[in-house]
């Protein structure tokens, strides 16, 4: 993983950024109330952007699922080689059954991730945001053993 | 029952007239808006319509507005530390002090040369120096903002300025208040020591324990917590005034004490609060102006501004090169700075009922005029003039003209 720099804003929030491997400069700016900016640094003058992408706390999500949910469910097989972070099967309560994964706003809240939904014979890989809970799914989370503790209270069971 | 007739015909007119001025001020606000530049100017030329000499004066509400006006300082100070965190502040201090250092010696001389010039006394050239050392953190974070300039690299240098000029300001209006209050060198001198003194161990109190004030406010409603923190910088600021800090540290410190979810739960719920109370106090600064004195003051005003837009130019290279920022993004930072609001105003005001107090405030007025104006857009120009600018990345290095 390339080196992540960080800078502070003051009355604004912090900004991470870091270099891809084809040479562009981007950073995610995250303001306090947890609205992001997306930014492309452009090569001519190093110091502006050259597109800035507005992204509300819920686009975030989205595009956070988008990005990173194929990748943990690749990552599933090899982690319990990785120190801090367990893997845990959750069932879903009565009282979840009915919303969304996007709803619940889970990975914001927790830190976890739901990287597969188990129900009956069949299981969904990498659910989206929008993937519907029904009464007797079992989750298949990863996080921080703190993270699996607070979404299993969430998830009500 | 004779008195209570007179005071609601009184109430009657006060309403009718105040109801005039905030929805004039609307107007402005939206036409403000439109234009995509601050509304600041917009309610100080507002101000004068209604003023001494002006067309439409007003008489009954006078009183009311002038106290509303001190609200609204209070408030915008409030909430101008709600902006920043005690992390943030300890981090600016470490960080920006050269910077800020530059930025004062080469705003702040022009603005107290010319007020010597003009043949002031040194405490009036002392507030006119503040007018043009500080810029103004709202309009700078608004052209930040709509130039979509958040993620540029030189844009912490320009925040971290902001931070330290404000923290300036912690100091410099209490020792400028007992400069004010002047009474003999000895006792200026213990009233400033005094002064500073309180200024740093409220500052202390509030980065140490203010998270112990935000835990004790946190519990309750909405309504509660705005109460609470009205009052308390009411309370704080006239405290304050008391012990001759200016009333307005008073409450830019409540601001830096509340912090975590506090603080932005307070400044989502004061916000509104303080865009009604500071347009009054804008209205309530050009009031006190006579229209025709201002147009006497515009040539210094525009000299003074070119040579403090020049000085911001300075301040904005030096604090971008030290975070290893390059030349085109020290401009953008420098135009950035140059817009001065209401610290400016707040400054001025200081001295309304000096000796030169009248000429003080009339050139404080067209100098913000002339900045808040003329700062957002030179900073759109920063970048648009910049020749290697392209459009797309297919048309890399094409020299493209930008529609301004």
């Amino acid at each position: 993983m390339p080196d992540v720099s960080e800078v502070r804003l003051p009355g604004v929030g912090v900004r991470h950024e870091y270099t891809t491997a084809s040479g562009d400069r981007v950073g995610v700016l995250t303001h306090r109330g947890g609205r992001r900016e997306i930014l492309v640094y452009d090569r001519d003058d190093p110091d502006r952007c050259k597109a800035v992408l507005h992204l509300s706390a819920d686009d975030t999500f989205t595009l956070a699922e988008l990005l990173g949910a194929p990748q943990l469910s690749e990552a599933v097989s090899s982690l319990q080689r990785i120190e801090g972070l367990a893997i845990d099967w959750i069932g879903i309560g009565a009282n979840v059954a009915g919303s969304t994964i996007g709803e619940k706003a889970l990975r914001s809240r927790t830190g976890a991730s739901i990287v597969a939904v188990v129900r009956g014979d069949t299981t969904s890989a990498g659910p989206g945001p929008e993937y519907l809970f029904a009464a007797g799914d079992v989750a298949v989370a990863v996080g921080t053993p703190e993270g699996l503790d607070q979404l299993r209270r969430l998830l009500g069971t | 029952m004779t008195v209570l007739a007179a005071a609601s015909g009184d109430a009657t007119i006060v309403f009718i007239e105040l109801g005039a001025v905030a929805l004039a001020l609307a107007l402005l606000a939206r036409v403000a808006g439109r234009l995509g530049i601050t509304a600041i100017p917009f309610y100080l030329v507002a101000g004068l319509a209604v003023g001494r000499g002006g067309i439409a004066p007003l008489d009954v509400s006078a009183d009311f507005i002038s106290l509303a006006a001190e609200i609204g300082v209070l408030l915008l100070l409030l909430t101008l530390g709600l902006e920043y965190t005690a992390e943030e502040l300890r981090h600016g201090l470490r960080s920006g002090a050269v910077p800020g250092l530059v930025d004062a010696i080469v705003n702040f001389t022009p603005g107290f040369a010319a007020g010597l010039l003009l043949g002031w006394d040194a405490t009036a050239a002392v507030l006119l120096g503040g007018v043009c050392w500080v810029s103004s953190s709202g309009v700078v974070a608004k052209v930040l903002h709509d130039l979509d300039r958040m993620g540029n690299r030189e844009t912490p240098a320009v925040l971290n300025l902001l931070v330290i000029e404000d923290l300036a300001m912690a100091a410099y209006l209490p020792v400028v208040a007992a400069l004010v209050a002047g009474r003999g060198a000895g006792a200026t001198a213990i009233t400033v020591a005094v002064a500073l003194v309180a200024v740093a161990a409220i500052l202390t109190v509030a980065i140490r324990l203010g998270h112990r004030l935000s835990a004790a406010l946190a519990g309750g409603s909405d309504e509660a917590l705005l109460l609470a923190v009205f009052g308390l910088t009411l309370l704080v600021g006239g405290l304050a005034q008391r012990v001759q800090v200016s009333a307005a540290i008073g409450a830019f410190l409540v601001g830096l004490a509340l912090s975590g979810p506090v603080q932005a739960r307070a400044g989502a719920l004061v916000g509104p609060l303080r865009d009604l109370f500071a347009a009054t106090f804008f209205l309530f600064f050009s009031f006190q102006i006579e229209p025709a004195s201002l147009v006497g003051v515009l040539g210094p005003a525009a000299v003074l501004a070119a040579v403090t837009a020049g000085g911001k130019l300075v301040s904005g290279r030096v604090a971008a090169r030290r975070i290893g920022v390059g030349t085109r993004g020290g401009l953008r930072a420098g135009t950035a700075l140059i817009a001065r609001g209401e610290f400016s105003i707040v400054i001025a005001s200081l001295g309304a009922a000096r000796v030169h107090g009248d000429q003080l405030i009339a050139i404080a007025a067209a100098y913000v005029l002339l900045t808040a104006i003329a700062g957002p857009l030179a900073a759109k120009y920063a970048d648009h003039g910049s020749p290697l600018r392209h459009a797309s990345p297919g048309r890399r290095n094409a020299p493209v003209r930008q529609p301004f």
